[in-house]
């Protein structure tokens, strides 16, 4: 069995599945029981000034009937007193030596408020921090998550600060609230950060109630944005932890955060770089018992791949992921449409002849059996068709042989250039 | 024998609607589980060619009243057809879905729209601004009330003829109550009827008002009468009391209060059509003790439905097949006491391509029953059509090709009346189809000019 163990920045977990911090980790009773279902870490949920927090809190958006597709909550950090956190979390850690403990942390962005409140977790045996930067609402209006993480120079003091009075290491938490997050993440680098996590929630209203009128979710009629996280967010964290992964300034092991469900999403975030992974909207939807298929499934995987540990397939499709001016203009795939496997629903048709490139044709054979075929002159390899098909297999995409070297976009720019700069005439 | 309540309750019950209709959750995953196809095979599948994707994605996103319009455009008596089609070989037998899982379940998505529709009260339709034009037809069937309701959607005035005390024909007395409730085909009756559609029930066409008198005062008139008693089967005892018409069998379980006398009888159904198998049912739920259908060919050859044929066998129905009556015994006071019956076996196949079951001498045998049914099809209603003078083949009216044209001209035909001699079909949903294009033909004559009848 394949080692599932991991090292992010000198925090030891036995396995790369930490549960985020958020609601399923606000006591040492939830962070106990996680454990004993197998959680490898768990980050606490974020120790602060102790706060109010109002109801309801949470919302969840279905997609064709299918529940928690994307989820969205206006809890802030924890509304518990520090001491009794702290307390909690010595307890866990002694019960659980061997797992992570990592204590989530936002206060204001003031050097000795950081200097306190670190000075305060340090005795109490936590593996490491996390800054919270990325906490969209609430706490953003008071100056603190996003609104911190959004000021490179803000993320870079408070990393500087929290380095400063910290024995363990910093992980930074990143929020996705920004353009481009290379630029915050470069600040926590600068800070002296030891990893980075990404990405908190993103700003979100979940909904409107189309027969009351009210937000989704309100609290007595009024609603305000809130964080959103889930499966839906999937796609945008791993290209921003893929973003800083490929970035040759950012050269920190990275926690991935955002919508990972199963062991197949975790596996992506950690072939795209990231070390390890935190969850949290899974487990709200199914409970801690989801961990146990997590395990298992990355752990088959592994050994059908003939890998002996989780750490080395960390980064390992990020090279294969750059700008789209380095891609190869002459690689080709067309459409090739399996008949015996085909159930002609016709989606493929209709998808390809109103949004697409009209190359698939619905034909009839000689004994009047209705089929489908694509013009392969005429298709542009746009995937669509195989996207929208029901039927597994029905639809391949055939790469085809160019005579054509390859030839990227910057390439072919730079080629024209020099022509240019050479002033080749090709009249003459 | 005198019978406790809670029995008759029983009774009562075995009678409402079997099976469950989809909570609004199944309703939601089928509706999402179903693929949107294009071109799709179900609507092609469909006699009324319902938009069935459509319909379900309505429910899909919520539009149920949108879904049950969908529906019923296509399909005015679509809340008896959710119930009563043989879907897996009509929509649910095309749907792609066979080829890669399981077909979705159109049938009781469409039950669920027109459910909804109904525990709503919704008026789908409004009628057309009045053209001057009259049209009378007579029966309220699903042929009849098909055809009433695209004419008023046309502005046609229309009067239906209807003998029963109700409206609705076989939907309201032909079809058992736990298949379909009567309810379902008095909504439908009520959607027609909300076209300014007449009614005019207890009517008899030929006994009340003359065919004669109709042609005179309408610009068009639609046969759909449909079918009439069971034939007698030509038999030494068939005339005793306890010999039943399988239609009129149903019909009592429809009309009044469900009686008790079946309960701890035995039954025997005479052939396996779909009408023998509502008897044969039918009688099961009245407390029979047991109940055996006697067919002269194999399970191969009957023509019931295979999910009635299932449901029989479910509800604990026998089969005696290759077997025929040969006489019905009964004692000194005139009870059934049993069947006599002659095995058979099959030859070649007759004209009619069906292999002609022959009896085997000497095979006869006796079965115990306290009471026999007739169910080997349907009469027709001869001296109705001969009034009309129009052309027909035994009863069963003869149309112009590819039309619903009759030989008299301002006589149109359609549903179970042209069913046939090789013509027709016998489903409700193809006689819901049949009354709709009686009806956009009749619309063609009258308003086209080009075939003006007047």
């Amino acid at each position: 069995m394949a080692d599932l163990s991991i090292n992010l920045a000198g925090i030891k977990s036995p396995n790369p599945f930490w549960l985020a911090s958020a609601p399923p980790t606000n006591s040492g009773y939830q962070v106990q029981r996680a454990f004993e279902a197998g959680w490898g870490g768990a980050v606490w949920k974020t120790l602060g000034d102790p706060i109010l927090n109002v109801s309801s809190r949470f919302a969840a958006v279905s997609f064709n009937g299918q529940r928690v597709a994307g989820f969205n909550n206006i809890e802030l950090i924890t509304d518990r007193p520090l001491e009794v956190n702290l307390k909690e979390i010595y307890e866990t850690k002694k019960r659980f030596p061997d797992h992570a403990i990592i204590a989530s942390v936002m206060v204001e962005p003031q050097q000795e408020k950081w200097h306190e409140i670190i000075k305060r977790i340090e005795d109490v045996g936590v593996d490491g921090y996390e800054l919270n930067f990325g906490c969209p609402h609430g706490m953003a209006e008071r100056g603190m998550g996003a609104a911190s993480g959004q000021v490179p120079e803000l993320v870079e003091k408070q990393t500087y600060w929290a380095k400063e009075a910290a024995s363990k290491p910093v992980i930074v938490k990143l929020t996705p609230n920004i353009t481009d997050i290379t630029v915050t993440a470069e600040a926590a680098v600068r800070g002296g950060a030891d990893a980075i996590s990404m990405i908190n929630t993103i700003n979100s209203l979940a909904g409107v109630d189309i027969h009351s009128w009210n937000t989704i979710p309100h609290v007595g009629g009024k609603g305000a944005h809130g964080g959103y996280c889930g499966p839906a967010v999937k796609p945008i964290a791993l290209n921003m932890v893929a973003e800083c992964a490929r970035n040759p300034r950012i050269d920190l092991p990275i926690s991935g955060i955002g919508g990972i469900s199963n062991w197949q999403d975790a596996v992506e975030f950690l072939l795209m770089g990231s070390t390890g992974v935190q969850i949290c909207t899974a487990a709200m939807h199914h409970g801690f018992r989801i961990v146990e298929d997590m395990i298992e499934g990355l752990s088959n995987y592994l050994d059908e791949k003939g890998i002996v540990s989780v750490m080395d397939i960390v980064g390992k499709s990020v090279a294969r992921y750059s700008d789209w001016g380095n891609l190869d203009l002459n690689y080709k795939v067309v459409a090739r449409i399996n008949n015996d496997v085909c159930i002609n629903c016709n989606k493929c048709h209709i998808a390809c002849e109103d949004t697409s490139h009209q190359c698939i044709d619905m034909l009839k054979d000689t004994s009047g059996i209705s089929f489908l075929r694509v013009r392969e002159e005429d298709c542009v390899g746009c995937n669509l068709c195989s996207i929208v098909c029901p039927a597994d297999g029905a639809i391949d995409m055939i790469e085809l042989t160019n005579e054509l070297p390859p030839m990227t976009w910057n390439e072919r720019q730079e080629f024209l250039g020099n022509i240019g700069n050479e002033r080749v005439d090709f009249v003459k | 024998m005198e019978m406790t309540s809670p029995l008759k309750d029983d009774l009562e019950m075995n009678f409402q609607e079997a099976e469950r209709g989809l909570s609004h959750r199944e309703a939601l995953e089928e509706a999402n589980r179903c693929l949107y196809c294009y071109d799709a095979p179900c609507i092609q599948a469909c006699p009324t060619g319902i938009d069935i994707p459509s319909f379900i994605k309505k429910i899909a996103s919520g539009n149920y009243k949108g879904s049950a319009k969908t529906i019923m455009t296509a399909n005015p008596v679509g809340a008896s057809c959710a119930r009563v089609c043989p879907t897996e070989e009509l929509c649910e037998g095309a749907c792609v879905l066979n080829h890669s899982t399981k077909p979705i379940l159109i049938g009781n998505l469409q039950r669920y729209s027109t459910d909804w529709a109904i525990r709503n009260k919704q008026a789908l339709f409004k009628a057309g601004k009045k053209n001057g034009k009259k049209v009378a037809i007579v029966g309220s069937g699903p042929a009849g009330l098909s055809a009433a309701r695209e004419l008023a959607l046309l502005g046609y005035s229309v009067t239906i003829f209807e003998a029963e005390k109700n409206p609705g024909g076989l939907n309201t007395y032909g079809i058992v109550s736990f298949r379909l409730p009567q309810s379902i085909s008095y909504w439908e009756v009520e959607q027609v009827k909300s076209l300014d559609v007449e009614i005019k029930t207890n009517t008899r066409v030929g006994l009340d008002v003359s065919a004669d008198q109709l042609i005179a005062d309408f610009d068009a008139v639609i046969l759909a009468v449909g079918m009439s008693s069971v034939p007698k089967l030509g038999i030494e005892g068939e005339d005793l009391a306890e010999v039943y018409d399988a239609i009129d069998f149903v019909k009592a379980t429809k009309t009044g209060v469900i009686s008790d006398t079946f309960i701890g009888k035995k039954m025997a159904v005479i052939g396996a059509g779909n009408t023998a198998i509502d008897a044969a049912t039918c009688s099961v739920r009245l407390g029979a003790e047991q109940v055996a259908i006697i067919y002269r060919r194999t399970e191969k050859e009957m023509t019931a439905y295979d999910f009635e044929f299932e449901f029989a066998k479910q509800e604990g129905v026998g089969f005696h097949w290759l077997t025929t009556p040969s006489r019905i015994l009964s004692d000194e006071s005139g009870h059934v006491t049993g069947i006599e019956c002659v095995k058979m076996v099959l030859s070649e196949a007759g004209e009619d391509g069906r292999s002609r079951p022959v009896p085997v001498s000497g095979s006869e045998f006796v079965i115990p029953v306290d009471g026999v049914i007739r169910a080997i099809g349907q009469s027709r209603y001869i001296g109705l059509i001969e009034q009309f003078g129009i052309q027909h083949d035994d009863g069963v009216v003869i149309m112009e090709a590819d039309s619903y044209k009759t030989s008299n001209e301002k006589v149109f035909a359609c549903g179970d009346v042209i069913f046939g001699k090789g013509q027709g079909e016998a489903m409700v949903v193809s006689a819901a189809q049949q009354g709709k294009d009686t009806a956009y033909e009749i619309a063609r004559i009258l308003m086209g000019g080009a075939e003006d009848i007047a």
